[in-house]
Parts: C-alpha cells; structure tokens; sequence
C-alpha cells in the first residue's frame, strides 16, 4: 500500500496506542496536521510549543503512557527544548516529533531552519533525523521502543517536509530490533543475595526510593519490602506516592527540604536501600558528610546512575519491580526496637508545623489535601509552591504528583495538570503554583478553557519569586533583586476570567476551605487567587553545600 | 586530580552523528580528548572509536558507562596496562633537506624504519607508524634540520592474541 510519510506516522503511532498528541502547527508540518486532524488520534492545540511538550509529559507521568508532541521546525522545535529537557532529567517516556526543511535545505540556513537533533543530543535518550521515507516506520517504532523501555526518557525524531510528503509502499510492521540497546532488567542473583543478606542484619536500616520505583511500578514490592523487612521509608520529590503518605513508617521526604525525621535517619542508618533514586544534590547534601555509618544497596535500571555522586558498596543494577519482588521472598523478620523508639522520638519533636496567624501557604495545601480523592493529581510549579505541596500534601497513590524534580522548570505545572487531565479524564487535578511560575505558561488557559479541561489552579500569590527571595533573605542580607514581582503582577481572576475560566480570590484564612470546595465543584477550569504571606520561608531547609542533619528553620 | 591516561576502544554504528555523541559526552563535562581515530571496522555497518583521555578513575568510569548507554554504541572497551594489545601512531613529517643533509636525514629515516614517501629538491617527506615514543623520538631527530609541516594521526589500538572487543 503507498503511503506518504504523515500517513506511515499516522498508523505507527495508532498502532503504538497513541491516542492524545499535543501540537503546535507551522509550515513544515502543514501535511502532517492534514493527516493526523483526519485520525482517530486527538489533536490538542496549546498555544505555546513548551506547553505542548509539558501537557505530553504531564500525560505520560499521570498515565504511565508515552507522551507525544509535535512542533514544526526552527522555532517551535527550539521552544520544545525545556520541556524535552524536563523530561528527560525525570525519566518520562515522551515522543518529541518536530518539523525539518525539505531535506535538499538541510544546513542551508534555509527559513525556520534550526539543527534540532543537534540542539537536542544531549537533552534526549536518543534522537534521529529521518531522511528518507523508507525509513520513518522503523525509526519511529524504534524511537518509541527507546522512550518507553528501560530508564525511559524523551526520544526526537526530525522529519523533513518531503519526508512526510513523499511515499513508500513497504510494511510498517516487524519487530524492533536495536543491536547496541538492551537494557539490564534481571537483577544479578549474587547482587540480590547481597542486598537480602545486609538489610537481614541490619540495625538502623532506612529506604531511599525515587521516582524509579513509580516508573517500574513497584510500589507493592516496596510496600512489602517495608513491612516484611521492618524497614521506614522516605521517599525523594519525585517518588511521593510510591508509599502512602499516610503510612506509620512513612517518614517523609528527604533532603534540603525534607522533614527532620528522614534526615536524622538517613545520617544515623547503618544501611540505606536505595530503589530508583540517583543521590541527586538536593538529597545529599554535603557528600563527604552523607550517611557517615551506612552501607549502600542501590536498585537502579541504569548503570549511570550508581555510584555517580556517592559510592555504591552493593548495586543491584535491574528492573526495581523483579528485583524487589526476589528481594522480599529472601527477607527475615527483625524487630529494630531501638530503632523505631528512636524514629518516634524526632517525629514527636520535630513535627511539620508552621504558624497560623495568617493566610498560610501551608494551610492552603491541606485544605486541597482535605478536599482530594486518592486519586487526586496534584501537579506543581518550581520553587515555594512545590515544596510546601511536597511537604504538606498526602499523596497516597503512585503518579499522582508531577512536578520538574530534576530541571526545576517554572511553568511546568500548568500545562503539565492540563496534559494529565487528558490523559485521566474524570479525575481531580490541581495545580499548586505561584504568581511567578504560573506566569510563565499562563497562555494555557486559553486551552483548558477550549478543550474543557476542568484543570483547578492554586496560585499561592506571595508577589514574589518566593524560593529566590527566601535565599536573598537567608543568605543575602535581604536584599531581593529582581524577586518581587508584587507591582506589576495582573489581576489573576481577571485573566482568568478574560480567557473563560472561573477566577476567585481569598485574602483571608477562613474563605480557603469554601473557595476550594467551590473549586471542586465547579464544572471547567478555576483559577485561585490565594494571597498568602509574602515572606513565609520553606522550612525545614539544610543551606546548600551543608550536611543534611544541619537543618534550619522549623525546628521547633 | 590523578591524570592518568586513557586508551579506550568504542564499537559503533557507522551512521551520521555518531560521533558527535561520543564526543559530546567528553565536551559535556569539560574533558579533552587528547587522541581520536575513527574508522570502518571488518563490518562496514560498525565504526571503531579509538580514543585517548586522561581523567580519575571514578571518571571514567562514569565516562565508560555513559558511553555504553548511547544507543549506537555497541561495545566500550579500555586498553588497560598488562593487558596484551598493540598501539599506534601514523605520521607523516617534511623537513628541510638540502642536498648535503639528504643522506643524514635518510639514514635517520631506516633507523626508525621509517618510509621516505615524497622526495623534493629541498626536502623529504617521512611516513613513520609506531607507538608514541618511537614518533617523539624521531621527530626529536628530525627538528635540527627544519621540520616544514607534519601531521600526526589518532591512537589506534588491538588487542593481540585471540581476544576481540
């Protein structure tokens, strides 16, 4: 059967189960829009291409589903790159499709002409430039092979405007065959063996787990693992609702943000296990002063990652699900009394606490928490508003948090909730921002509103970029350059509203719970205005550079 | 830092950008690669990576697992110390050689058994292979007389015996 190009990545991607792309035309992917807005896919129009690459991130951490955009060339394939990059850093399985100049242009400085797989080598798992149409089928069923399998990530795959317009006759189906890519997923026995053997005789052990296990979807095993082997867990940012927030040995987050109880367990623990999480800096803190007594497991699906910043003595490289499962079945009871009346003890003096004399961003978060399902998805921008989500909602299911761990990207979380809310229609989704981070994709209203998409925005309105301004004022004698944002920030309900969602504002403490259940209940997208404190620091917080146990702030 | 040297071998798929992969993972974290050869291998589909690096251990280590990631690449190997392979350096030299100094400069060239591949009124040109050393000296040899141009090439390296990346 002839096929012109846009045809052939139609039905690869029918195929795959693609069934949502979010994509932003241009001249050189004119055809491809023609074929695909014929299809049974559906095509969402952000109106910005880094939101398009957001919504597809948010879809594919919400869904566990690879995540598809597309963009045309130049401009918008560059305007892809933070969120391209986004998802990378965090291990999201994503499809980046950009438009190219007809091949015979190609490094001819041709118009909206960039070298996208140039630009984005390092920023993807892998890339590819297509140049002849009898290779797109292929390349695209073993682009998206790459993205999903092993340590996920985005892969690109550049098309040519004559690629896509061009035909081939040739069969699209056929198995994927990668000679150089086989990722390790069966952990090795004698690893495994080690692993079970030192958590068994372990005194003071504690689990580390990251965003790893969500991915390999292994919070049973973990869940198990914590139970059969007595062991607490703390999670990383990107691993809340690997263990229900709620469990008794759940100790909270770890690192410069994390609850005193996890830090003083990681630097007292003779073994730390950790699963799917890469000793990022945010978690270490110091490294010389890191977990001075613990021995290290490590389960991790990519080499890379093990002993990178810290030294690994037991690394389980593997699929976290299989080797958690063999692990388990080799566990002893032990009781580690001494260490749980200890755990007690720092939970019941350093508890999670802020002062509630005003409108708290703290406070805000809990009424969302209050007002949430299980199956609440909660995305978040960069900064204050995602710490104090972080910290101060329950997430108790896997992939209900979505939030740029790794990049750190402002405005990520808007156009991420929008893109999880089409993947789980239904379902309650939040996005707890800040007046600085929303505005950075604050055009995405403009496709809640038109797709419908009943996206609720928190806006914890400090008028400031409140993360920055928290360190000015720590550590840089107050001075706030360039952090307030205070006199020139718009009327929020009022751009809401303009673009056709529902806006509200609260000054006070005791409108939060009505504003939030109004929000809930309404049927299309909310904008909450929440004027909260201007200088309400995040706190605990361990100073960068600092060991994890030298904690400031709330620590009462 | 320990600047240790090393030789490492990198199968690859022969297709565009590859190298830039490669490259891109020592230019990523500031590290120069001090020699790069880069040719087809028995299988025309397969590219052999020669480099030479220096870094700590833990650093390339990481270097070598990053590597291994790359989806073209297909095996990573390190030429260690004790291990028995065969290293080598192509050059080609043009020195000044006037008509008294000829004969001189040739007989250096057999020392080194040395190729004479260009012969011109005023000068001579060498094709010398070998490991560093030998090229160091040699070139060592030849600067009194002038040296006009030369070009070295990448480390290349194999394993002898049976034994095959």
């Amino acid at each position: 059967m002839q096929r012109k190009g846009a045809e052939i990545l139609r039905d690869v991607l029918i195929d795959a189960g693609v069934d949502t792309i979010f994509g932003y035309p241009g001249g050189a992917v004119i055809p491809v829009f023609d074929v695909l807005v014929e299809s049974s896919i559906r095509m969402v129009l952000p109106r910005h291409e880094q939101g398009a690459a957001h919504m597809a991130d948010g879809y594919a951490r919400a869904t566990g589903k690879i995540g598809v955009c597309l963009s045309t060339s130049g401009p918008g394939a560059t305007n892809l790159v933070t969120g391209i990059a986004t998802a990378a850093f965090d291990s999201v399985p994503m499809l980046a499709l950009t438009g190219q100049v007809k091949t015979p242009l190609i490094g001819n400085d041709a118009f909206q002409e960039a070298d996208t797989t140039g630009i984005t080598r390092p920023i993807t798992k892998h890339n590819y430039l297509v140049k002849d149409v009898r290779d797109l089928a292929r390349t695209l069923k073993e682009a998206i092979h790459i993205a999903t399998s092993g340590r996920p990530g985005p892969v690109l795959v550049d098309l040519p405007l004559d690629v896509s317009t061009s035909s081939w006759d040739g069969e699209i189906s056929g198995e994927v065959s990668i000679p150089g890519y086989r990722p390790n997923t069966v952990g090795h026995v004698r690893q495994i063996k080690a692993a079970a053997d030192a958590i068994n005789s372990s005194e003071r052990p504690v689990i580390y787990a990251g965003g790893g296990v969500i991915i390999a979807d292994a919070h049973q095993e973990l869940a198990e693992l914590a139970e059969k082997g007595n062991i607490p867990v703390t999670l990383t940012l990107l691993g809340l609702g690997a263990l229900p927030g709620d469990s008794p040995r759940f100790l909270g987050m770890l690192g410069m943000h994390g609850t005193a109880t996890a830090n003083y367990c990681i630097q007292e623990s003779d073994l730390i296990i950790a699963i799917g999480a890469r000793f990022d800096d945010r978690i270490t803190g110091r490294i010389d002063a890191f977990a001075p007594h613990a021995k290290i497991v490590h389960i991790d699906i990519d080499p890379t990652s093990i002993s990178k910043n810290i030294r690994v003595h037991i690394p389980v490289v593997g699929d976290a699900k299989s080797i958690l499962r063999e692990v388990n079945k080799l566990l002893k009871p032990v009781e580690r009394k001494g260490w749980f009346e200890r755990i007690s003890m720092w939970r019941a003096k350093h508890p999670m606490t802020f002062k509630e004399n005003t409108l708290k961003p703290q406070y805000v978060v809990q009424e969302i928490c209050r007002a949430s399902r299980e199956d609440t998805i909660i995305a978040t921008e960069v900064g204050q508003n995602q710490m104090w989500a972080a910290q101060y909602y329950c997430f108790r299911r896997p992939r209900t948090i979505l939030s740029s761990g790794g990049l750190g990207t402002m405005g990520y979380g808007f156009p991420a909730a929008i893109g999880a809310q089409f993947g789980c229609p239904g379902r309650l989704v939040w996005d707890i921002a800040g007046d600085g981070s929303f505005q950075m994709n604050i055009q995405e209203l403009a496709t809640a509103v038109g797709y419908n998409q009943p996206v609720k925005v928190a806006i914890l309105n400090n008028g400031f970029l409140g993360m920055v301004r928290q360190w000015q004022e720590l550590f840089f004698n107050k001075r706030y350059a360039c952090t307030d944002l205070m006199a020139n920030n718009p009327d929020f309900v009022k751009v809401a509203e303009a673009y056709g969602a529902h806006g509200m504002r609260v000054t006070e403490r005791d409108q939060v719970r009505d504003a939030v259940e109004e929000a809930v209940k309404t049927e299309g997208p909310v904008v909450i205005d929440f004027r909260i404190d201007r200088e309400e620091n995040v706190f605990p917080m361990v100073p960068a550079g600092e060991a994890i146990d030298r904690m400031i702030g709330g620590m009462a | 830092m320990d600047d240790k040297r090393h030789l490492i071998s990198v199968i690859v798929q022969n297709k565009a950008g590859v190298l830039a992969r490669v490259a891109g993972l020592f230019s990523s974290r500031g590290f120069n690669i001090d020699s790069l050869a880069v040719g087809e291998t028995e299988d025309p589909e397969l590219s052999r990576v020669t480099m030479v690096t220096r870094g700590d251990e833990a650093v390339i280590e990481q270097i070598r697992k990053q590597l291994n990631r790359l989806i073209d690449v297909l095996r990573v190997h390190e030429f260690r110390s004790g291990e028995d392979y065969v290293e080598r350096d192509l050059l080609l030299l043009r020195v000044n050689a006037p008509p008294g100094k000829r004969g001189e400069i040739m007989q250096v060239a057999d020392i080194f058994r040395g190729k004479i591949v260009d012969v011109g009124v005023r000068h001579l040109m060498i094709e010398l292979s070998g490991p560093e050393s030998k090229i160091n000296a040699m070139i060592d040899l030849m600067r009194p007389y002038g040296i006009k141009e030369m070009v070295r090439s990448g480390r290349i390296a194999l394993a002898r015996g049976n034994k095959s990346v």
